[in-house]
């Protein structure tokens, strides 16, 4: 009679433990990206950039690869099937040179004091560097692949706005590191990987400053030189060493070349910076400078380009062609410009003309591809697209620089940027044409798994309290702690606006929120002459609050107290005359 | 849609209109005539004198006849310059105009690595403004800030061409050197870094002889190499080549000229004597304001010495110049030339050479030769600049007046035969390029408030007013902004 019971007993356990087990893994496969790999979008309007476009056809993807393309295409009975009617079906779009799932950037490790990638100097953390012997802001070994971090917001943000690729590398220094292509899904950060290295970016800003080599631009272009031709030497000393080792003086070791010399042998691309028209006409005369071993030129891609409708027909004319990246970040005015300063009419033509430079590109025979340069949200990514095509771009050209071309450029184009029969099945399904401003983007697909794209977020809870008044912010960046007054106005529904004034002088909030105790805003100030957008996110109780500051891949933490009345008046004072001391010094040194 | 459309259309259309004939100034280079006839004009040679009511007939950019009564040959453009003097083109040889980002590298002691041809920036405001002084070319130097700095590149001021077309095709390069406080700068000092070596004359001099001894060894290690190479040694690995010391090497083998920025008799000494002992010769002496007190070493080093007219006192080691230094200079030998090292005094280099007839007691020509023939020989130019002569380049200004008299303005400059500044067309372009500003910024104003009219009411800025209704701001806060 016992032994029944624990029988039964057993058996009950049993299956108590499978059934615990079946659903604690069931919300896995039915949670954002954990879906069936089985997908069918059917009746859709698709297009494939490689080819026209497909009215009412059916895309079948399975373990992340497009598996059938058609309007009459057999759809497997285990396919999640999504009706397409009233859909338009893209192929995943590209952002062809961004930072999207790098954390923020740390000053280069071993190197010394020079400044990011974005100009921004950092304080020295290691030795003065005095000559291209010390290697300055140099660390090609840096792996894009290798810093992705998931918990950048970012590669969420990109892929709701229709990005499922993006070609990441790390800031910091004239060669940062090495790029990779990443898709923007996965549950461990290695499966965002594509392909690893794909280029070499290089940087020309000169961090250095006054004892820091080098200081300037000629500096950074010498060192340039020299890291290229020791990189050849390197090359060929120690395969001569190899062979007859005796008797010679063995030549030395340098990390630098050894992982250049490497990109060189695979012919790796090597990213040049190139955004007026001086700087590109410069930048094809050193695609022809910077040669390695045998008289290999590096194989050159332009990114900046914005003035490309001055020089696209020089670009056009060479052999052998050199991609242009088009930076869509278009040069504006400052949004608080003093407005009894006129610019130079040669700044409002090319403010005026950049838009066209793609057009320009397009005309001349140039294969270019866009990225998103310091634009922060996606959809703005698009707008800029589009005034490009308000400029005289095709809009198919515009498609194909947001997929295809940067695939191609890339040299990926065998497996992604189209949607074609054993590709990739990257995705972005939309209710409209891309590049309308009505239109809103409905899913995405990375590597085959679904994602619904979610409404920006708008303050869906009231604001608990009241942010309007003058807050004190205090944070610590790189060049010392700082402090700003913020003069906060928040509407009923919890929308922000207001300004903040720093040492940095004043700036409006574009946009921002609040949303119970959690705010967002952003403001967008020059920084190196570039306007440059600047996230506060946080939390806030009463009169104080805290949170980060985001800007330029830089996340600084910062807090804030509402002091009373009179208190704020009297900071706002002190930071009033310290601007203006700080103001002398600053124009006496000019 | 449609309205949108056709207003975007008609603003198109007038920028075009307005745009086009400017557009092409910064764009294209100005036209090339073949030939053009300048007649009637007092004509200053500087090499054999002075024509009355003379003409100089330009073909193909160079001079090709200059006399008295030279007949205008079929389809040739007449430039009728009567009542007006005609000089060759002015040589600034001390200039900073046209360099893309700092002009110093000031880093490390000796930056001969950095080579301000890698940044020429053709779109430099100034090349305009000294072409409307009258300067033609400019020797365009590194910064004073290195005791060895970057080398130099001389240039003639083709505005409109790409950096690629400045550089004055087979012009010796240079390299720039500096002695003195400024790459010492021992009062100089940035809280929270360590000062830069050298602090004082002695380690300017030894900065330099360290460097020329560094540049000694590594030429003997290519000269070893190459002996092996020729001796059929395979196995031997090549030098690295070092791009900061290559320009050295050149010195040494007499590729590549030395201008020195110095001021005191002291280290003006110091440094002909290390060239002499390392083999080179200096060039040229910039600033050199107390070479007055030695002309008779700068002579007989065949160097030559390029100052200013006047400035005096500005720092410590200049309280002993006098503007008869240049006077005193040329009649002790010296091949001198005056010049500018500053955008705004190149546009009114003739009137520093002017200075001279006062100062010391040159001659009219004696003094025009200071800023035209005098320099192109100190660069090596002068088979084709510095003075009109039949073969040389067409590189000449025009002039209201005797270039030498306060009331002289320049009317044309020509390089290469081509007008690149006409005073009368950039007078009668002035309106146009206003209205086109207008047209580009009503554009933008108006992009700005579709943009803000598109946001919630409640978010955004309200519309700024008209700029004249607006109050000035304080003057902190526009400079503040701007210290960035």
């Amino acid at each position: 009679m016992r032994s029944v019971l624990a029988r039964r007993c057993l058996w009950a356990l049993a299956f108590a433990v499978t059934l615990l087990a079946l659903l604690a893994t069931a919300p896995q496969m039915f949670a954002q990206g954990g879906e069936p790999q089985y997908f069918a979008i059917r009746g859709a309007k698709i297009v494939p950039v490689s080819g026209p476009p497909l009215e009412n056809a059916t895309v079948v993807m399975a373990h992340g690869v497009f598996t059938a393309i058609g309007k009459d295409v057999a759809i497997p009975p285990d396919a999640w099937i999504i009706e397409g009617k009233g859909l338009t079906v893209y192929p995943g779009l590209f952002d062809s040179f961004t930072d999207v799932g790098l954390p923020s950037a740390a000053p280069a490790p071993g190197g010394t004091g020079e400044g990011g990638g974005g100009g921004r100097r950092a304080a020295p953390t290691g030795e003065i560097s005095r000559g291209p012997e010390d290697r300055p802001g140099t660390t090609p070994w840096r792996s894009a692949a290798d810093e992705i971090s998931l918990s950048d917001k970012r590669i969420d943000s990109w892929r709701n706005g229709g990005f499922t690729t993006v070609v990441s590398a790390p800031k910091g220094g004239m060669f940062p590191g090495q790029a990779a292509v990443l898709d923007l899904a996965g549950d461990r950060a290695s499966e965002m990987v594509v392909k690893t290295p794909v280029a070499f970016p290089v940087s020309l800003q000169p961090g250095g400053g006054f004892g820091n080599f080098p200081g300037s631009l000629m500096g950074a272009l010498a060192y340039a030189h020299q890291v290229w031709i020791d990189t050849e030497w390197s090359a060929r000393a120690q395969a001569m060493y190899e062979k007859n080792p005796r008797g010679v003086a063995r030549p030395r070791y340098d990390r630098t070349e050894a992982v250049l010399g490497q990109a060189a042998e695979e012919h790796i691309l090597v990213l040049i910076p190139a955004n007026n028209s001086v700087q590109l006409r410069r930048a094809l005369e050193l695609v022809n400078l910077w040669q390695l071993d045998h008289g290999d030129h590096v194989d050159g891609v332009i990114y900046g380009g914005q003035m490309a409708y001055e020089v696209a027909a020089e670009i056009g004319a060479r052999k052998q062609k050199i991609p242009v990246l088009v930076n869509l970040k278009w040069p504006e005015g400052e949004k608080d410009a003093d407005p009894d300063e006129k610019p130079s009419l040669r700044t409002l033509r090319f403010r005026d003309k950049a838009p066209s430079s793609p057009a320009a590109l397009a005309k001349a025979g140039v294969p270019f591809a866009f990225y998103s340069g310091g634009i922060t949200a996606p959809k703005d990514i698009l707008k800029a697209a589009k005034k490009s095509i308000d400029a005289g771009l095709a809009p198919d050209a515009a498609l194909r620089a947001l997929t295809l071309t940067p695939a191609e450029i890339y040299r990926v184009a065998n497996r992604m940027g189209s949607i074609e029969t054993g590709k990739i099945a990257n995705l972005v399904v939309t209710d409209g044409d891309l590049f309308d401003e009505k239109t809103k983007i409905k899913m995405i697909f990375v590597d085959g798994k679904r994602f619904e794209a979610r409404e920006p977020e708008k303050p869906k809870d009231p604001p608990k309290g009241n942010m309007t008044g003058k807050w004190k912010l205090a944070y610590t960046t790189p060049e010392g702690p700082e402090d700003s007054t913020l003069d906060l106005d928040m509407a009923s529904d919890g929308t922000l606006s207001g300004t903040t004034t720093s040492k940095r002088g004043t700036a409006s909030i574009i946009s921002g929120y609040v949303s119970v105790d959690k705010f967002s805003f952003t403001i967008n100030i020059p920084i190196e002459g570039n306007p440059t957008d600047v996230v506060f996110t946080g939390t806030f109780d009463g009169s104080t609050m805290k949170g980060n500051i985001d800007v330029m891949g830089f996340s600084i933490e910062f807090t804030g107290t509402k002091p009373t009345s009179q208190a704020a008046a009297a900071v706002g004072s002190a930071i009033e005359s310290r601007t203006s001391k700080e103001s002398s010094v600053a124009g006496g040194a000019q | 849609m449609q309205i949108e459309k056709r207003s975007r259309a008609a603003v198109v259309c007038l920028l075009c209109y307005f745009a086009l004939p400017f557009l092409t100034r910064a764009a294209n280079p100005p036209d090339a005539p073949p030939v053009i006839l300048i007649q009637n004009a007092t004509i200053l040679t500087v090499s054999h004198g002075t024509i009355e009511h003379g003409s100089i007939l330009i073909k193909d950019g160079k001079i090709a006849e200059v006399g008295t009564s030279i007949k205008a040959p079929k389809d040739a453009q007449v430039l009728d310059a009567a009542g007006q003097f005609v000089i060759p083109g002015i040589i600034d040889c001390h200039s900073h105009i046209a360099v893309d980002g700092s002009v110093n590298e000031g880093s490390v002691s000796v930056s001969s690595i950095v080579n301000i041809a890698d940044v020429l920036n053709p779109d430099d405001i100034d090349i305009y403004r000294d072409l409307a002084g009258g300067v033609t070319v400019a020797n365009v130097l590194h910064g004073s800030a290195n005791s060895i700095g970057g080398q130099t590149v001389v240039i003639k001021l083709r505005w409109g061409l790409p950096a690629s077309k400045l550089p004055f095709e087979g012009a010796v390069p240079g390299i720039k050197f500096a002695l003195g406080e400024n790459p010492k700068r021992s009062n100089f000092s940035i809280p929270g870094s360590t000062p830069r070596y050298p602090a004082t004359r002695m380690g300017v001099e030894e900065t330099i002889r360290t460097a020329f001894a560094e540049a000694r060894d590594y030429k003997k290690t290519w000269d070893d190499y190459d002996k092996r190479m020729a001796g059929g040694d395979k196995k031997a690995i090549p030098p690295r080549r070092d791009l900061r010391l290559d320009p050295l090497v050149e010195v040494l083998e007499g590729k590549r000229y030395v201008h020195s920025h110095c001021y005191r008799e002291d280290e003006i000494l110091m440094l002909l004597r290390v060239a002499k002992e390392f083999g080179f010769k200096v060039r040229t002496f910039q600033h050199v304001l107390e070479g007055y007190k030695v002309a008779d070493e700068i002579a007989a080093a065949g160097t030559g010495a390029s100052t200013f007219s006047d400035w005096w006192a500005y720092k410590v080691e200049a309280y002993d110049a006098i503007p008869y230094n240049a006077a005193i200079m040329t009649r002790r030998g010296v091949i001198v030339s005056i010049n500018s090292d500053d955008a705004e005094e190149a546009t009114h280099l003739n009137q520093e050479a002017a200075k001279t007839m006062k100062y010391g007691g040159l001659t009219h020509d004696e003094a025009l030769k200071l800023v035209t023939l005098n320099p192109a020989i100190q660069l090596g130019i002068d088979k084709r600049v510095g003075s009109i002569d039949v073969g040389k380049d067409a590189d000449l200004v025009i002039y209201n007046h005797d270039p030498l008299s306060a009331y002289a303005v320049v009317q044309e400059t020509l390089i290469d035969g081509r007008v690149y500044f006409d005073r009368k067309r950039d007078i009668s372009e002035r309106d146009a390029r206003e209205k086109e500003k207008k047209v580009l910024m009503e554009k933008e104003k108006k992009a700005e408030e579709k943009k803000s009219g598109d946001k919630k009411p409640g978010e955004g800025k309200p519309v700024a007013g008209k700029p004249e209704d607006k109050p000035k701001p304080p003057q902190s806060n526009a400079v503040s902004r701007g210290a960035l």
